[in-house]
């Protein structure tokens, strides 16, 4: 047997060889230690092609061929068991660490913004969009800026509406509407035009019941400038009520009172609870009432430094935890302040 | 208000159906809370506009019927057989009512008795049974006679909870038929605002829907019949001070019989709310309720007595302080110096405008009768209202003002009810001292005002068209409307005030949803930020962020309540109220902490674990000022678990700690930390302190450069023995908003992205237990200079290994250059710095 053929006939040994043997391997480890047995340094194949340096010339360039064939075909046998191996292996695993995936799951502590702030951001989000920019002032304020620039002297019948916290000192009060914050807002800015929502704690003399708390937010708006009309006090309302209540919210206005707003208008909404059927939430009269308004009393004008002449305005103002409790239904306006954890949770 | 609708009828024509009148009726500003029916019945399957109750009398069922013949029940005293037509078939109808019991066994009656029938088979009310329960008419056998209909009551009928006998109708009521249409009706119970006053009766409510349904208004014509001796001479009027007393009317019936008024009065007066009396007492109270001014009858002869025999003279005065007056409904009032009577030369005989003396009322033996009809100033009844905690029917409409020409309207319409339904001759004349008069106001409008207040076009004859309805006189010269308030209101003011006034009436009658809705054309003002709100918004978002539940608690609270965190307590000065609603909440709050405090006692066994914090107010008196400081604080409460759940994986062999999971003071400290870091208020520091909320060894005040901003810490043991708090550890922190907020700017500088690789590196120092951490963070900082970027404590250890009175502090340090990738030779050289510089002024020693 020439040496050429001694070669051919080893590699194709170490070829059926290395086939059989791959089949046997389980594990990629196994598998890497054979490919160094069967093709590393050292190997029948290395060695073969050795071998094949020292063949004469014209038989080098054949058996070459061979070899290279034969490395060739091993390599991809052993690539191609690698990949079965992997996929094995990895089937496995995925198998093995399979989760149940009904455990509960791992809920991070999350915090919340009390109900009643919630809402108020709620409403004066729609009316910042519309150019209202928020006033603060203070939650005790004197009866004069309560009561007495809002049109309402010393036993003045409207008064009536208003049940009142005095505090020992007889003219110091806790306000019962935002409303006083129209005059510190009109002293501050006059002649300014004013477009500005005063939000914030009120407080009413009323025993606590499902449906009264003596303090409350409120959220009031003012506008005052040269040509505002009724007409402009129906279109921001009507805008805040689609956008609050829905965009095919019915809305209609009717005559209220309120001695700092001349003419006054309720606004109310058709009952989104059963769309003015009548239902337990609007008592049967498919409207609520949501907000009082109208335009800013002459006499108030004046007591904010600006001319009834020349200006006008209009004012409205709503309770906020009233409007939450229509929207998520709530039945108790009590807890609110309450603060029961499994109320605050719910929103 | 209750208005009945067949009432209001005498005034107007009304074809509406009832939801609708109460939709009109609502929309020109007389809110309808109930429609109450009373007989007429309302469209079914529509939606209902109006809460709506009482009882519909089906028009086949009841009816009414003549009772011709009372018999005695063979087997029953207290039962009686009616021989009963009802206009189709006699029957025969067993009742038991008492006021059937005179007529029984007298044959068959000269004038037949008419009464309310209801048939077999009728609904009605339950007359047995409290309140009104429906029921259907049976067929029965009662004492064995055969029942199957009924001679009904008002509680059977709805009416009224009258019970007592049936309901004997006027002798012309036609027998036959149905009930429904001889005195169906339905009651409205309208909300009357203030400056509707002139609407707190049933002309005024006709009016009203005159004028929005635009129909004639059939005014009465206040005539009276005299026909008695004239009243002059025979009483006078002396009034002492007009403002306080513009009119005063007297009237004298003579000869008065103290009868039942007609059936129809005292429906109406109890479907009004009232209750009917006699014909004297109840000719008062109608022309109350239909003309709307409040009437006092005297006792003529009792003020003759009390005046010696003479004719009496009525002085109207304010009382002298102490004075005192029982009132008729046996209340003796101490009177103020303030409050206005109407007496005579012998002393009080009432409480003006509010309640007449029990002396001078009228009684069954009266028989002549003085009639007051007068105005008076509507403050001053409120006041006297008020301080003599008086209330009535008079009082209420008082109290809101009543036009002195509506006085005499009342005062003729009276005295011509009283005389019809008692029999009494009218004197001729009237007493009228009208010492001011009401000067009805004039106000001028224009197209251009309602324009600019409505921003409707109207042109002056449309103006004057919709306010006439309303009997304001108007003249049209030009553009502008000369506008005569009519006189019967008061509410219309002059000048610009007027104006808006008029505006409102012209809106009303054009309707309120007639008017189209704008947008505001109007300039904007001019435009500013609002830090404050702005930065507020921000930090309620960073403690919700951290998965804190914010809380709003009470502002009302009590000094003793404040006092139960602290253990020593300043003598502070509070905001207290004068009228608290209950002893628990009768001083504006000083401490927030209380209150968040008082809300996690409440929860805390609701929850494994509480993180909660509220912003508001606090309320600080000041020395000379009028209004107490009002500033924001922050407090933040953290106890028990940690609220993240989850879940663990044990087995035999792992530990099962739970300790850990508990909130402790560093979960607080670093909130705190986050809070300023991510407001971008650098410098936060927190030095050992000593409040008397807080454990001393656990307490930090939280400062800020030289301010002080908070105070943080566990709760003092003996302060957590107050509350009913379980036995894990609370942590609080109370922080002055306003200070913090000042403190955070407008916007911070970012930094760029380094983009050359850190060098990391740990090290362990071993000092002794005395020195607190960030003394040695902020020497490593120091010293490390500008290639130490970062440093952050990551294990502390104690143990024999390191020797008796003795931590181990082990740190990661971040080098980092901005302008190259730092060797570890450059920072290992930084840190030989940091070792050598704490071992000389901590003894520190490196653990290797």
């Amino acid at each position: 047997m020439s040496e050429k053929n001694k070669i051919v006939m080893k590699l194709k040994d170490v070829q059926s060889q290395a086939e059989q043997e791959i089949k046997k391997v389980v594990t990629i480890d196994d598998l890497k230690a054979l490919q160094i047995k069967f093709m590393g340094t050292g190997s029948p194949i290395d060695i073969a092609f050795k071998e094949i340096g020292q063949l004469p010339k014209e038989e080098r360039p054949s058996t070459g061929q061979y070899a290279n064939q034969v490395k060739q075909i091993v390599d991809n046998t052993f690539a191609k068991c690698i990949e079965e191996i992997k996929t094995t292996t990895l089937q496995r695993v995925l198998i093995e660490e399979r989760l149940d995936i009904t455990l509960p799951g791992y809920r991070p502590a999350i915090g919340r913004l009390h109900p009643a702030t919630q809402a108020l951001r709620q409403v004066c989000r729609i009316f910042s969009d519309m150019g209202f920019q928020i006033f603060r002032s203070t939650e005790t304020d004197t009866d004069y800026y309560n009561f007495e620039m809002l049109n309402m002297p010393a036993h003045h019948p409207a008064r009536d509406k208003w049940d009142t916290f005095y505090t020992t000192n007889p003219k110091v009060l806790l306000r019962t509407h935002t409303s006083p914050g129209q005059i510190h807002a009109m002293r501050k800015y006059v002649p300014e035009p004013i477009r500005v929502i005063l939000p914030g704690m009120c407080y009413r003399y009323e025993q606590i019941s499902a449906s009264h708390e003596f303090q409350f937010n409120q959220l009031e708006l003012l506008v005052v400038g040269h040509n505002i009309t009724f007409g402009d006090l129906k279109g921001t309302l009507e805008d805040f009520a689609r956008r609050m209540f829905g965009e095919n919210v019915r809305t209609r206005f009717r005559p209220g009172y309120f001695p700092f707003t001349e003419p006054s208008a309720e606004m109310d909404i058709e009952c989104f609870v059963c769309g003015g059927s009548g239902c337990q939430v609007c008592k049967g009269a498919g409207w609520l009432e949501i907000l009082g308004s109208g335009m800013v009393h002459p006499v108030v004008l004046q007591n904010g430094g600006y001319d009834p002449l020349e200006y006008s305005g209009y004012a409205a103002g709503l309770g906020t935890e009233r409007i939450c409790m229509l929207q998520r239904r709530i039945e108790d306006i009590r807890y609110f302040w309450q603060n029961d954890i499994r109320f605050l949770e719910q929103f | 208000m209750k208005i009945p609708l067949s009432w209001l009828k005498d005034f107007v024509d009304i074809d509406l159906g009832l939801e609708d009148l109460a939709h009109l009726l609502t929309m020109i500003g007389l809110e309808v809370d109930e429609i109450r029916l009373v007989g007429l019945s309302v469209a079914q399957n529509k939606k209902h506009e109006f809460p709506i109750s009482g009882l519909s009398w089906e028009r086949d069922k009841i009816v009414v019927a003549q009772v011709n013949e009372v018999m005695p029940h063979p087997n029953a005293d207290r039962l009686v057989l009616c021989r009963l037509l009802d206009g189709e078939k006699e029957h025969i109808v067993l009742t038991g009512a008492p006021n059937l019991y005179p007529y029984k066994g007298q044959g068959p009656l000269s004038t037949p008795l008419k009464v309310p029938y209801a048939k077999e088979g009728a609904q009605i009310y339950d007359g047995h049974q409290p309140g009104q329960v429906l029921t259907i008419l049976k067929r029965a056998k009662i004492r064995g006679v055969e029942s199957y209909s009924m001679i009904c009551s008002e509680k059977e009928l709805g009416i009224s909870d009258e019970h007592e006998g049936v309901i004997i109708l006027d002798a012309d009521a036609p027998t036959g038929e149905a009930l429904v249409d001889y005195m169906g009706d339905a009651v409205f119970d309208i909300d009357i605002q203030p400056n509707m006053a002139r609407d707190a009766c049933i002309l005024g409510v006709a009016r009203e829907i005159a004028a929005a349904t635009d129909k004639p208004l059939r005014k009465p014509k206040f005539e009276i019949s005299t026909d008695g001796a004239s009243i002059k001479g025979k009483a006078a009027i002396k009034i002492t001070n007009p403002e306080l007393n513009p009119r005063f009317v007297l009237g004298l019936v003579y000869d008065v019989k103290h009868k039942a008024s007609p059936y129809w009065v005292g429906r109406r007066l109890r479907l009004a709310g009232m209750r009917p009396i006699n014909s004297v007492v109840d000719a008062t109270n109608y022309a109350m309720l239909e003309i709307g001014e409040p009437l006092h009858a005297f006792d003529y002869d009792v003020l003759v007595e009390r005046a010696g025999g003479k004719p009496p003279t009525i002085i109207t005065r304010v009382a002298q302080a102490g004075e005192k007056l029982t009132t008729l409904d046996g209340v003796e009032h101490v009177l103020d110096d303030f409050n206005v009577l109407v007496t005579d030369t012998a002393g009080a005989l009432s409480v003006a405008g509010i309640m007449g003396g029990a002396e001078s009322e009228v009684t069954d033996k009266t028989v002549n009768v003085l009639l007051e009809g007068a105005s008076w100033n509507y403050i001053n009844i409120r006041r006297t209202m008020a301080s003599q905690r008086m209330d009535s029917e008079a009082g209420y409409r008082m109290a809101r003002g009543v036009h002195p020409e509506v006085a005499l309207m009342g005062e003729k319409s009276c005295l011509q009810r009283m005389a019809q339904w008692s029999e009494g001759k009218i004197a001729a004349d009237l007493v009228d001292e009208y010492p001011l008069v009401y000067s009805d106001p004039v106000v001028q409008v224009t197209p251009a005002i309602v324009r600019r207040l409505l921003g409707i076009e109207l042109s002056p004859h449309q103006i004057t068209a919709l306010l006439k309805r309303l009997e304001f006189e108007c003249q049209v010269d030009g553009d502008v409307v000369t506008v005569n308030s009519p006189p019967h209101r008061m509410d219309i003011g002059t000048g610009t005030t007027g104006q808006a006034d008029v505006v409102e009436e012209i809106a009303r009658m054009y309707g309120y949803d007639n008017i189209p809705a704008t947008r505001m054309a109007d300039m904007l003002p001019p435009q500013r930020n609002n830090p404050v709100v702005e930065k507020e918004d921000r930090l309620l978002d960073l403690l919700v962020a951290m998965g804190l539940q914010e809380v709003i608690s009470y502002r009302l609270t009590t000094p003793e309540r404040e006092a139960r965190p602290y253990l020593t307590v300043a003598d502070a000065p509070y905001v207290r109220l004068q009228n608290p609603i209950s002893l628990e909440r009768s001083h504006l709050r000083r401490s927030l902490l209380a209150s968040v405090l008082e809300t996690v006692e409440r929860n805390i066994r609701l929850t494994e674990g509480l993180a909660l914090f509220e912003i508001g107010p606090v309320f600080l008196p000041e020395e000379g000022q009028e209004l107490p400081l009002e500033l924001r604080r922050l407090a933040i409460v953290l106890t028990g678990k940690r609220q993240a759940t989850r879940w663990k994986v044990s087995n035999a062999e792992s530990a099962n700690s739970t300790a850990a999971q508990d909130f402790n003071f560093f979960d607080l400290k670093g909130i705190l930390e986050m809070l300023f870091e991510a407001l971008h208020l650098d410098g936060i520091a927190f030095k050992p302190d000593d409040f008397s909320a807080f454990n001393p060894g656990k307490c930090a005040s939280i400062c800020l450069g030289e301010h002080q901003l908070g105070v943080m810490g566990e709760l003092h043991p003996l302060v957590k023995e107050r509350y009913d708090f379980s036995n894990v550890a609370v942590i609080a922190a109370d922080l002055h908003l306003d200070a913090l907020l000042s403190m955070v700017g407008v916007n911070s500088v970012v930094g760029s992205i380094p983009v050359f690789p850190p060098v990391l590196e740990d090290i362990a120092l071993v000092v002794t237990e005395d020195i607190p951490a960030d003394r040695i963070i902020n020497l490593i900082y120091q010293t490390g200079g500008k290639l130490l970027v970062d440093v952050r404590l990551f294990d502390i250890f104690r143990g024999k290994q390191i020797g008796e009175g003795k931590k181990s502090l082990a740190f990661s340090l971040t080098y980092q250059a901005v302008d190259r990738t730092l060797t570890d030779e450059e920072a290992a050289a930084v840190r030989n710095r940091i070792v050598r510089r704490l071992e000389q002024e901590l003894g520190a020693k490196l653990r290797s």
